[in-house]
């Protein structure tokens, strides 16, 4: 019953939320409401027990969009804005009532019955140099599809630098701030180097590491405790490049000397996991951190 | 009504709302909320199915991890392209007067 | 043994949820920044102190006990900080009201 109520109460809450962050009178009032909408998922997913999701949810749904959605606010304030037509949001809502009875059909077989795939990665798991079952899916079986998401989280970098990006010069930092943030930043540097470790067997990895690592990186930044470093400058390029490039010489090596394209040798393929991850989470650390903060302005003319 | 029922309805109806938004609001932030608030809608019913006691499912769980990942450099080049945007609808209107 | 701290630990909970619910009461109803300001962060400290100790006693597991006890002293320590950092924000928003005002 008290379980039943929880839940029913955190998922109407969702909900509500979610609507109020799409209808608030005010842009500033909705971007609060989208925060603690991310925050409230990040409450439900620990529920769920998919703890390390969820602070990798809190770290990037409330905190690092949080951030890039309030500096987007202050860079253009909007300007007088009209609310939806009563009869506009009445049309609109045609079309999601049209889907509603297509995806609760397509929804409700999926709650019940076993899937094939567990069992498959359950089979293999023994080969596959670690014990966590989400870790070897992610730097083992599909590993090719994570070298491919590290490419594109690179590309949304690189196109983001096309439209000239610029560093955020926030007011000086107010000194309790600061010393908050003193305390505050090596403990997220601290939880991601753990998350990194166990991850090999029990629930955490690269990208819920690299996750907590830029929301540090952020933090620092934002109150001037990181200098800002100019793209050119290969002491920022390396470490933002290190996980595509590890990944990818590593794919070239097995496909060359191996059994074939990021096919890991058998004995080896636990030290090699470990090295990715450790490319992988400082690569997205440094490519996410410098997504929402921008770097120093030198592409401008 | 089971837990994971449940939760996966709520996805639904976030994917909903988010689609909802989509299609009648103006404004390109909230646009782009409206899009985070669908994405988090697909997470859930994810989520809901990778965490069922009788047969968790590492797969969908690993694509949460990464979809999270992608999901906010997406959202960090769509708000870069929507202010972009704002910025040149400024300096046309400035050389217009 | 087990039944006292059980019974002991009941105190604390509804102690600590009374404190919540005063707290979110008083965000709802209070007008200005700084009294909702205290009402919250009273509720995160004092409320989720004393929810933490009934939890703590209904256990009896030292680890899981230190544990909690260090999540409260981090939420403390974030309430304390962002609650100064909110009042300090709303008390330059009002003086450059004032001094647009003369």
């Amino acid at each position: 019953m008290t379980e039943w109520l929880v839940d029913s109460g955190l998922g109407l809450a969702l909900l509500l939320l979610a609507a109020a962050t799409l209808y608030a009178p005010r842009l500033y009032t909705s971007v609060v409401f989208f925060m603690g909408f991310g925050l409230l998922m990040a409450i439900v997913w620990a529920r769920l027990g998919a703890a390390d999701l969820a602070l990798a949810e809190a770290a990037i749904g409330a905190g690092l969009t949080g951030v890039l959605l309030m500096g987007a606010l202050r860079e253009h304030p909007p300007r007088t804005e009209r609310a939806p037509r009563p009869r506009s949001l009445l049309w609109a809502a045609l079309l999601p009532l049209a889907v509603l009875p297509l995806l609760v059909e397509a929804i409700l077989p999926l709650s019940g019955g076993a899937q094939p795939l567990p069992a498959q990665v359950d089979a293999q798991l023994a080969y596959s140099g670690v014990s966590h079952p989400v870790t070897a899916v992610l730097l083992n079986f599909r590993s090719w599809d994570t070298l491919l998401e590290l490419l594109v989280v690179l590309f949304a970098l690189l196109g983001t630098r096309q439209l000239a990006l610029s560093s955020r010069h926030p007011h000086p930092p107010w000194p309790l701030l600061l010393a908050w943030c003193r305390w505050l930043a090596p403990l997220a540097f601290l939880l991601g180097a753990y998350l990194l470790w166990r991850g090999a067997k029990a629930p955490g990895g690269a990208f819920q590491a690299g996750a907590l690592w830029a929301s540090a990186i952020v933090m620092l930044r934002l109150n001037g405790l990181l200098p800002t470093v100019s793209w050119r400058d290969w002491r920022l390029r390396l470490p933002a490049l290190l996980g595509v490039t590890v990944f990818v010489l590593l794919a070239v090596a097995t496909w060359l000397w191996g059994a074939g394209w990021l096919v890991w040798p058998p004995g080896a393929a636990k030290a090699l996991i470990l090295l990715v991850e450790l490319a992988a989470s400082v690569g997205i650390a440094i490519t996410l951190a410098l997504l929402v903060m921008g770097e120093d302005r030198e592409l401008r003319p | 009504m089971s837990q994971t029922l449940f939760y996966l309805l709520v996805g639904a109806g976030l994917w909903l709302l988010g689609l909802h938004g989509l299609l009648c609001l103006r404004q390109p932030l909230r646009r782009i909320m409206a899009v985070n608030i669908m994405g988090s809608g697909v997470f859930m019913v994810m989520l809901a199915l990778a965490v069922r006691p009788d047969s968790p499912d590492p797969v969908l769980q690993a694509l949460i991890v990464t979809g999270l990942v992608v999901a906010a450099s997406a959202t960090a080049l769509a708000l870069r392209l929507a202010s972009a945007d704002r910025d040149r609808a400024q300096k046309t209107a400035e050389e217009g007067e | 043994m087990a039944e006292w701290l059980w019974w002991l630990s009941w105190p604390f909970l509804v102690g600590g949820v009374f404190f919540f619910i005063a707290g979110s009461i008083g965000i709802l109803r209070f007008d200005d920044a700084y009294s909702r300001l205290h009402a919250l962060t009273k509720a995160d400290t004092l409320g989720l102190g004393l929810v933490v100790l009934g939890l703590g006693l209904q256990r009896g597991d030292v680890r899981q006990f230190g544990v909690m006890l260090l999540i409260w002293l981090l939420v403390i320590a974030s309430g304390a900080t962002a609650c100064q950092l909110l009042a300090r924000y709303e008390r330059e928003q009002e003086d450059a009201r004032t001094s647009a005002d003369d």
